[in-house]
This record gives C-alpha cells, sequence and structure tokens, in this order.
C-alpha cells in the first residue's frame, strides 16, 4: 500500500445533552464514537452507513468544520487537531469539501465567476488577471461554458450546480477532496455524468477522495476501499473488492442484502433486519448492531467489539470473528 | 379480457406558470389490471408525479389543469366528477401514499384518529368499531405496540414507522388500487427494504393492484410486474419487467439502465445521457428526446413518434421501432 495522506485515530465527536434550564450536562450524543481509519494517496475511500450513523459528521470533523471532541487527524504529518484556527484556515486549501445539495452550498447572490474566485480571494493566491484566467481553466475542467460563468447558481439545474461545487473545491488545487453525498440529490442520468467527471479529475490532478454516501451501487463503482459505519462506529473496513463479495459484519451483509438491484433476473436472498437504529443519545451497551443482529450472542450485549483484522487487509468489529489469531487494530 | 381496474387515455394535465402554459402531462395512455404491480418510472420533471396525482384529481388547482383526456376507474369516467363524488373514491377504492410520510400525516391528531377518520367516513364504522379496526391495521402493517402507538403524534415516530402509518391509513378500506409516489425515496435501505416487502405482501395477499412510481431502477425490477418509462411528460416505452430490463428498445430507456452503477458487474466508466431534460412548453416539436439521442435522425426533429406496440405488450415511442413509418418511407 501507498503512503497515507491521512490518517485519523480515536476520533470522537459528542454533543452534549442538556436536560432543564440550569441543570447539568446528562449524557451525550455520540455522533462519531472513537473511529480510526487511514486513507492513502490517490485513492477513494467510502463511508457509507444509513442516515445517523455519522459519516457526514465525521467528513466535517476532518475538516473541523466542526470541532472533534477527541482524536488525532494526521495529514501529511502533521496533526490537525492541534493547529490554530487560522493554521488550520490555511490547511483547507489542500483539503476541501463538496456538499450534497447543490442548491443550499452557493451563495445565491453571486454569479458563478465570483462562487469560483472566492477562494482564490480568500487565499490570495493570485491577482485579478490570474483568477480571471484560473476561473476560465475550472470551468473547462468541470464542463461549464465560458458565458455561464456571468450567470447566478438559480438558473442552473442540479448537475451544473454540482458541477459548479466541484470547481470551487478544486480552485485551490486540493490534495484532498471530502464528498459528501455528492450525487444523492441528482437524477440517475445526472449522477452518471457527475459520477464520470469525478473520476477523470481524480486521474488528471491526482486527487484523493473521502466518498461519502449511502447509494451502495455507486460506492462500490467510484471507491477503492470501503468504511461500513453504524451508530457512529466503523464495523467493518476493507476493498471493496472483498467487501461486496464476502461482507463479515452481519450489519453489512444486511445493507448489501437490502440493495435493489435493476436486474428482475436477481432474485436475493435478502435478510431483513428488524427494527430501526437506536438513537445515538442512547446507544446499546457492548456491539451497538445487538439490537437488531440476527446473529446476536451473549457478550455482544456486554463486550464491544474492537476492529480486527480478521484477513489480510480486511478489519471487523464483530465477535463472530474473535478468533485467537486475530489481531486488534493498532 | 379483463377490464382494466384503471385505465388512463391520452391525459394531458398543464400548468399555467410565468413562462406560459406548462403541459407537465402531455398525452399519457396507461392501465393497470386487477392485482398487478406497474412501475411508473422517469426522472425529476416527467410528469410521473403529476400523473398520479390527476387520477385522484389532487393537481392544484389553479395553477394545474386537467385539459384532455379521460380516466376510467371501473370503466368510469372520473375526470367530470365534482369534488364532493371524488371525496367518495379517495381513501376508499383508490388511496395513495406519498413520498414524505411527515408532511402528509396531520402533525396535530394523533395516529389513530387518523387512521379512524377514514373508515367512519367511508364505512361509517362507529368510534370503538374504528379503533379496535386501526389497531388492526397497525398491527398488519407491523407497528409493535399498535395499542400505545395509536395515541401518538406523527412526531413521535421515526420515518419508517410513519411510512408504515400511512400505508396502514391508505389500505384502511381495503382499496383495489394503491398509488404509492416515491414511497421508499426519504428511507434507508434496510427500512426501504422492510417497507416494499409490506407493499408486496399487500399486493400478493389482498390482490391490491399498485401504481410504484419511482426513479429507482432497481425497486422497479424487483416490484413490478409491468413498467412505463416517462420522458418529459410522456411515455415512452411500456412493456413487462423483463421486457424493459432485457430488451429495451428506446434509447432513452437504454441510456437509463446503462447509466445505473451496479452492484453485480463493474463497469469502468458510467454511460451518461449528455445534456439535460428539455424544459416543458407547449410549443414542442418532434420527439422530446431526439437533442440527447444518441441516434437521432432528421425525422425525429420535426414529427413525434406514436407509442406503437412491438411485441405483445411491448410498446415503444421511437422512429426507429415504427414500421409503418419505414413503409412509408
Amino acid at each position: 500500500m501507498s503512503e497515507s495522506l491521512l490518517e485519523v485515530k480515536g476520533l470522537r465527536k459528542y454533543y452534549p445533552l442538556n436536560k432543564g434550564f440550569f441543570s447539568r450536562e446528562r449524557g451525550s450524543v455520540k455522533a462519531v464514537d472513537d473511529i480510526s481509519f487511514a486513507v492513502s494517496k490517490g485513492e477513494t475511500f467510502g463511508l457509507v452507513g444509513e442516515s445517523g450513523c455519522g459519516k457526514s459528521t465525521t467528513g466535517r470533523a476532518l475538516l473541523r468544520l466542526i470541532e472533534p471532541t477527541a482524536g488525532e487527524i494526521w495529514f501529511e504529518g502533521q496533526e490537525l487537531t492541534k493547529l490554530s484556527a487560522e493554521d488550520m484556515r490555511r490547511q483547507r486549501r489542500e483539503m476541501q469539501i463538496v456538499f450534497q445539495d447543490p442548491f443550499s452550498s452557493l451563495d445565491p447572490r453571486y454569479t458563478v465567476q465570483r462562487i469560483l474566485e472566492e477562494p482564490m480571494i480568500v487565499h490570495a493566491t493570485c491577482d485579478a488577471r490570474q483568477r480571471k484566467a484560473e476561473v476560465e481553466r475550472l470551468a473547462d475542467v468541470v464542463g461549464l461554458s465560458r458565458a455561464h460563468l456571468q450567470r447566478y447558481p438559480h438558473q442552473f439545474s442540479g448537475g451544473q450546480r454540482q458541477r459548479i461545487g466541484i470547481a470551487r473545491a478544486l480552485a485551490l488545487h486540493p490534495k484532498l477532496i471530502i464528498a459528501d453525498e455528492p450525487v444523492s440529490a441528482l437524477d440517475v442520468s445526472i449522477q452518471s455524468q457527475v459520477i464520470n467527471l469525478m473520476q477523470d479529475l481524480q486521474r488528471e490532478f491526482g486527487l484523493t477522495y473521502i466518498f461519502i454516501a449511502h447509494d451502495l451501487s455507486v460506492v462500490k463503482h467510484i471507491c477503492d476501499r470501503v468504511a461500513v459505519m453504524y451508530l457512529g462506529r466503523i464495523v467493518e473496513i476493507t476493498d471493496k473488492h472483498k467487501l461486496y463479495a464476502r461482507p463479515q459484519h452481519p450489519y453489512t451483509q444486511a445493507l448489501l442484502s437490502a440493495v435493489p438491484e435493476p436486474d428482475p433476473d436477481i432474485r436475493k436472498e435478502r435478510i431483513i433486519l428488524q427494527g430501526e437504529v437506536p438513537s445515538p443519545a442512547n446507544a446499546p451497551v457492548g456491539c451497538a448492531f445487538n439490537t437488531r443482529c440476527p446473529r446476536v450472542m451473549e457478550q455482544c450485549r456486554v463486550i464491544r467489539p474492537p476492529l480486527m483484522e480478521t484477513e489480510s487487509g480486511h478489519f471487523t468489529a464483530c465477535h463472530l470473528y474473535d478468533g485467537e489469531a486475530n489481531t486488534p487494530l493498532a | 379480457m379483463i377490464q382494466p381496474i384503471l385505465s388512463i387515455e391520452n391525459l394531458h394535465t398543464h400548468f399555467l406558470t410565468d413562462r406560459g402554459e406548462v403541459p407537465a402531462v402531455d398525452g399519457v395512455d396507461l392501465y393497470i389490471n386487477p392485482g398487478e404491480v406497474l412501475g411508473v418510472v422517469g426522472e425529476s420533471g416527467c410528469g410521473k408525479s403529476v400523473t398520479s396525482l390527476s387520477i385522484l384529481k389532487l393537481v392544484p388547482s389553479p395553477p394545474g389543469r386537467i385539459v384532455d383526456g379521460r380516466i376510467l376507474l371501473k370503466g368510469r369516467d372520473i375526470v367530470p366528477l365534482k369534488e364532493k363524488d371524488m371525496r367518495k373514491i379517495r381513501g376508499d377504492s383508490v388511496s395513495m401514499i406519498f413520498q414524505e410520510p411527515m408532511t402528509s400525516l396531520n402533525p396535530l391528531f394523533t395516529v389513530g384518529q387518523q387512521i379512524m377518520e377514514t373508515v367512519r367516513l367511508h364505512r361509517g364504522r362507529s368510534r370503538k368499531e374504528a379503533r379496535e379496526h386501526a389497531v388492526g391495521m397497525l398491527r398488519k402493517v407491523g407497528i409493535p405496540r399498535p395499542e400505545a402507538i395509536i395515541d401518538e403524534y406523527p412526531h413521535q415516530l421515526s420515518g419508517g414507522m410513519r411510512q408504515r402509518v400511512m400505508i396502514a391509513m391508505s389500505i384502511s378500506c381495503s382499496p383495489e388500487l394503491l398509488i404509492a409516489d416515491e414511497p421508499t425515496t426519504a428511507l434507508d435501505v434496510t427500512i426501504q427494504a422492510q417497507i416494499l416487502e409490506l407493499i408486496r405482501q399487500l399486493n400478493e395477499e389482498q390482490g391490491t393492484a399498485v401504481m410504484l412510481i419511482t426513479h429507482d431502477l432497481g425497486v422497479v425490477a424487483e416490484m413490478c410486474h409491468r413498467v412505463a418509462v416517462m420522458y418529459a411528460g410522456k411515455v415512452v416505452e411500456e412493456g413487462s419487467v423483463h421486457d424493459i430490463f432485457k430488451n429495451p428498445l428506446h434509447p432513452y430507456t437504454r441510456g437509463l439502465i446503462a447509466s445505473v452503477p451496479r452492484m453485480d458487474e463493474a463497469k469502468e466508466r458510467l454511460y451518461s445521457i449528455p445534456g439535460n431534460v428539455p424544459i416543458l412548453s407547449t410549443e414542442m416539436q418532434g420527439c422530446r428526446f431526439a437533442p440527447r439521442c444518441p441516434e437521432v435522425m432528421e425525422l425525429c426533429m420535426q414529427s413525434l413518434p406514436a407509442l406503437t406496440r412491438q411485441e405483445e405488450q411491448h410498446s415503444c415511442r421511437c422512429w426507429l421501432f415504427d414500421r409503418e413509418q419505414e413503409d412509408a418511407v
């Protein structure tokens, strides 16, 4: 494996729960609860899970758009959580984010020209003439015409707006792009245009992506490695071929079996999970999945299973794989 | 021949907007047989939701208006019916579930009151009977502790539970036709699997016909017997689920299927349909898909092809498959 661009160790984000007006803190919502992973240069790392699993919070915490409660984020040998606000702001030149909703993440009062210039002004990377040339280059790269630059966001369709969002993220030549559900709001035919664009850009500029999504088919198409999250925790990480061919965690198995396939001849053996995801304010003791797991055992209700390497490059947090040979993930 | 539960003939629903008259539904023909699950697929703005709202005459008017066509419910045209008569149909022989169960349930009433309203209105049951019936319905859609949940308000329930309540409400008078407009789009996959299973059971056990409107081709392949593909206010292809997925004819259908990433095969690159959905207007000419079509011909820009039968059940609106046209040329 090539060297890591980003390494996350024990990341946590807890939101305090207060009851009453003057009262003290009573527990917390554990949106992200002790997760660790590493992302290599040039790869696309997927974070998948259902709503409320903490995947978006993780994405934002990596950029410190949300301050993590605990944990370390190493980016190119630098520990980000220790940086001052000003240093972190500068650091974000290297790390950009593309949001899900292209309707609310672009300022409606600005033209596209201005939206794309903004990051260069904020970081004072170049003068006005260079900026103009740079904006035109960005427009070409994402497939917008020069005429589009003088228009406002509301004049564009969803797919075009997402192109603007991607162009803006590219404006400062970042190394890492965190894409939070970038194609979820788009129609199928537009979705494939944006996915292809993202793959072309990755090849052209050697980008590293963290791709946050709930659509498992899209994740399989675009990602190299995938982490599956449930209730603020990572339950399984491996490369996509292993994950989709031989999922180990019962949650991953159920999740994959639940995806409807666009082929009427495929009749899947479906694992239908009972009940719903528990509230992260009141996560179960032991394994977070124990309330819905079809293979739950006694110890699952007591001990939280650590993420262990169950075979080469395949990490699973489940007591079913608690063999002697397994070594805990550092 | 079996009489369809519903048949729509040449339906035109237009909206009056600042930009002029928009033909959201522009000559749609569809039918649903008893016990059948018909999928209506298409992307945003193709007119699939407006078609379904037109069936129950729920299109907000103004600005919307059914300008032409017939909607035959068991042979009876409901387009001329008055609001009072429509109310007798809605929730009784035809009912509907929507995408967003939070906005389609009334936040001021308990779950029970909302389910009971339907049966009391249509079946004239007493309060006590209606309540028992409502508990039974909630149990049937798989809600745990129905005796307690019946007195809760919609905001106290999760998204999946709310959708179950919507379904309980819509089937409480045993409708012959259930219209489900993107019923699982707002839900997570594991919850989606539960809801789809429930709809399938209704169809198989009670024989309820279902019109399933969705943009998700996976859901269509899994649930439907027959499929209609819509584009820009028109049906462009219609056939059995097998025809549509294994032998798609219309270039739009083919493009749509090729655009979807799949879990069972690895594609180096996804196919993508160039361009965007057209802005609808009454002045459109030719095939609506022509500007994006990889196989566009001169004829396509000038004149609109008809929906023509290719095989027993398989129809397509494309000049490539219009045999009479070929003969004429």
